[in-house]
């Protein structure tokens, strides 16, 4: 974890003790006090977040809609102040659709059904149990988060070495090859598009976090909201560690594929199809 | 000496140029910093810890908090007078100190440090 709480109070009372903070700084922080002053509270409740995602309903919605459903990319692209490049050689993506063929390569069958063939599937970070880009990364700036199994991103400390976009079998990552602020105002108006949420900068790579400061609020991650929004409930999220959690309920009731499960690398996104 | 009298012009031009800005400084004092307070923050009286502390140790407080909030999911801070506060510098920062070039600037540019905080945080819009 780097610099731990302890350390962190002795270089700040260092930093008091010569010059910085005087006898002020000193008197406010008595030690004792100033421990007491870091606690946190960790409030995000799942050991092990996942998401099922139901084709079934994401494609009889797709159906509905005369461009095809894009709710869920448009809220999460929204929220993490993902801008629009238009031109796929740069896109930044935390949420997309591809191909079902191209989404399972491993499913291959010239003849599969006709409800399937060349329909879009939504992706996005699998999650990993064994995430190949944390094991390369070498700031650690990509981390699993060991209480809930979410893979982060630390943008602080990326240093655009993209190792992990090569190590990710699944394409859930981009590089920001520009300043975001920087991108085409035609394709993006109203940019920045949630001030409280920050943006990036060029030579970075981001990816989705499941909504980590939504889920530590209580709030479902962007993507899920968005599509239960239009009553389309093609998209679940809960704790795969809980028996009796939705996610488990829905796995135990339905068939469902993981992308690539051949690889080993565990993911936590199921799709039902 | 060979040029003597040359060498020893050029010596006491080179040192002339070299001392230059302390001359041109010199008697002169750099304007004080003197950052602004909205009325909000002027409102609330305290600040996550007291203002010293603050003026200080702000940058260390900030860093404890990307590192806490980022690597241990730690999202709430309790200030030495027991409040609880929501760590963000875009949602709990801004919301009290949202001028940024009368604020953040003033010092900063006095000090000639440029943070990259707002590579990527939004900074408030400022009323012109
Ligand atoms: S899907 Fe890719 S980016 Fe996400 S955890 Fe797995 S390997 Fe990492
Ligand atoms: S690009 Fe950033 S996150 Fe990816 S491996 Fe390099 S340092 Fe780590």
């Amino acid at each position: 974890m780097g610099l731990d709480r302890r350390e962190f109070l002795k270089i700040a009372g260092m930093a008091a003790l010569f010059g910085l903070g005087g006898k002020a700084a000193i008197d406010i922080f008595a030690p004792g006090e100033l421990e007491a002053s870091m606690e946190g509270i960790p409030v995000s409740k799942g050991k092990r977040w996942a998401m099922v995602i139901d084709i079934r309903k994401c494609l009889a919605q797709q159906a509905k809609d005369k461009d095809g459903c894009k709710q869920c990319i448009i809220a999460c692209h929204r929220a993490h102040n993902v801008p629009d490049w238009g031109d796929p050689k740069i896109e930044i993506k935390w949420i997309w659709q591809d191909s079902f063929e191209h989404s399972f390569p491993d499913q291959h069958n010239p003849y599969i059904e006709e409800e399937l063939r060349h329909q879009p599937v939504i992706l996005m970070c699998n999650h990993c149990v064994n995430p190949p880009c944390v094991r390369v990364c070498p700031t650690q700036a990509t981390f699993k988060r060991e209480e809930d199994g979410i893979v982060c991103m630390d943008m602080h400390r990326c240093i655009g070495c993209r190792f992990c976009m090569a190590a990710c079998p699944y394409g859930s990552r981009s590089f920001n090859w520009g300043n975001p602020r920087k991108a085409p105002k035609e394709l993006n108006p109203d940019y920045p598009t949630n001030r409280d949420y920050p943006e990036r900068c060029k030579g970075v790579v981001e990816k989705c976090d499941f909504c980590v400061e939504r889920i530590a609020r209580g709030e479902l991650p962007a993507c899920v909201e968005a599509c239960d929004k239009i009553k389309a409930h093609a998209l679940t999220f809960g704790d795969l560690a809980d028996p009796n959690s939705n996610v488990r309920k829905l796995l135990k009731e339905h068939y469902t594929i993981r992308r690539k499960p051949e690889l080993g690398t565990e993911p936590n996104l199921f799709y039902i199809v | 000496m060979y040029d003597g009298g040359k060498i020893i012009v050029g010596l006491i031009i080179g040192l002339g140029l070299f001392l230059s800005p302390f001359f041109y400084n010199a008697g002169k004092a750099a304007k004080a910093p003197a950052p602004e307070l909205t009325p909000k923050a002027k409102e609330a009286k305290v600040c996550v810890e007291p203002a010293s502390y603050m003026r200080e140790s702000h940058f260390t407080l900030l860093d404890e908090w990307r590192h806490t909030v980022v690597r241990d999911g730690e999202r709430y801070y309790k200030g030495s007078e027991g409040k609880r506060y929501y760590k963000s510098l875009q949602r709990t920062c801004l919301e009290c100190h949202s001028n940024y070039s009368k604020f953040c600037l003033e010092c900063h540019n006095y000090l000639d440090v440029d943070p990259y905080c707002w590579d990527c945080h939004i900074q408030p819009e400022e009323k012109k």
